[in-house]
């Protein structure tokens, strides 16, 4: 078995039907129990009071914003290099659930902010390359409207993907490369000192498995929309030549 | 039941309200654009099973 042969549709949409309410049940569960227990059952940070119950709404967000493109990327490559229908679909699909995460990021971002930094917005390597990335996303996704065929879309859609994608790392890695601004580092690490308190991290940790099961769900969901989308287009088409 | 948010009562709601409207929104035009294109593609197939039938009859 090769993993492409779910670039054929009949078998993407026989498969995706078994997994997606696995997926939506698991997304579900996962959610309820992160975020509840985040908001209800968590300590106040002794620095930042109640505004830490937002890590889990913004650092999910946030990796999953960067991550979505990351998953873009990769599909819009097998569509350059192997012409897979599916994977161009998918990463059509993707683009406003990544919108959606980007969006809640910056809004969050900037409710947690105001408080611990005096401001709603700041141009911080960090904040700055999100806010391109959205705009990225937003392009991506108005690219895909503007152009007729679906084939020539993809195409242009894949390399605006690649292009972008030097914000979706720039994103992630900013704090990194400029050793300025007022975004902190990653809250998760594998070094003891830097990652969050064991009392925060176990249900952030859970509310981005939930992020990334929303994500999967949602995207197995619209590929399969736009996989049966295309298939209107072809039996419209071939009505009229009919 | 409800924590005490005290002074930081406004960013933590906001932030969980303005989370909350937005996948919504995404969760409920995805289910609106699935239930018009299946019903698009039914009566889409449905026309194109009948053309077939009447050319083989």
């Amino acid at each position: 078995m090769s993993i492409w042969e779910y670039a054929n549709p009949k078998k993407f949409m026989q498969t995706s039907a078994w997994a997606l309410p696995w997926a939506l049940a698991a997304t579900v569960l996962c959610l309820s129990v992160g975020l509840i227990w985040g908001f209800f059952f968590t300590p106040d940070d002794y620095k930042q009071g109640a505004t830490v119950k937002i890590i889990y709404l913004h650092v999910p967000a946030a990796m999953m914003a960067i991550n979505a493109w990351v998953m873009m990327l990769v599909a819009s490559l097998i569509w350059i290099v192997r012409r897979h229908h599916v994977s161009a679909l998918a990463a059509k699909a993707a683009a406003p659930v990544g919108l959606t995460f980007t969006l809640i990021a910056l809004v969050t971002g900037a409710l947690w902010g105001q408080p611990m930094w005096g401001t709603w917005w700041a141009w911080d390597p960090r904040l700055t390359s999100f806010l391109i990335l959205c705009l990225f996303y937003m392009g991506y996704i108005a690219l895909w409207s503007a152009v007729e065929d679906p084939d020539t879309a993809a195409d242009l859609t894949g390399v605006l993907c690649i292009v972008g994608s030097v914000f979706a790392v720039l994103s992630r890695y900013a704090v990194n490369f400029w050793n300025q601004g007022l975004h902190q580092g990653a809250s998760l690490s594998m070094d003891a000192k830097e990652n969050v308190s064991d009392v925060f991290w176990i249900p952030l940790v859970i509310c981005i498995a939930g992020f990334i099961l929303l994500f999967v769900t949602l995207v197995l969901m619209r590929t399969r929309t736009e996989i049966r989308a295309r298939r209107v287009a072809a039996l419209l088409a071939r009505e009229r030549l009919a | 039941m409800m924590p005490d948010l005290g002074k930081y009562a406004f960013a933590v709601l906001a932030s969980y309200g303005a989370t909350i409207v937005l996948i919504g929104a995404l969760v409920a035009l995805s289910f609106r654009q699935r239930a018009r294109v299946k019903k698009t593609l039914d009566e889409v197939e449905a026309r194109a099973a009948a053309q077939t039938g009447k050319n083989d009859g």
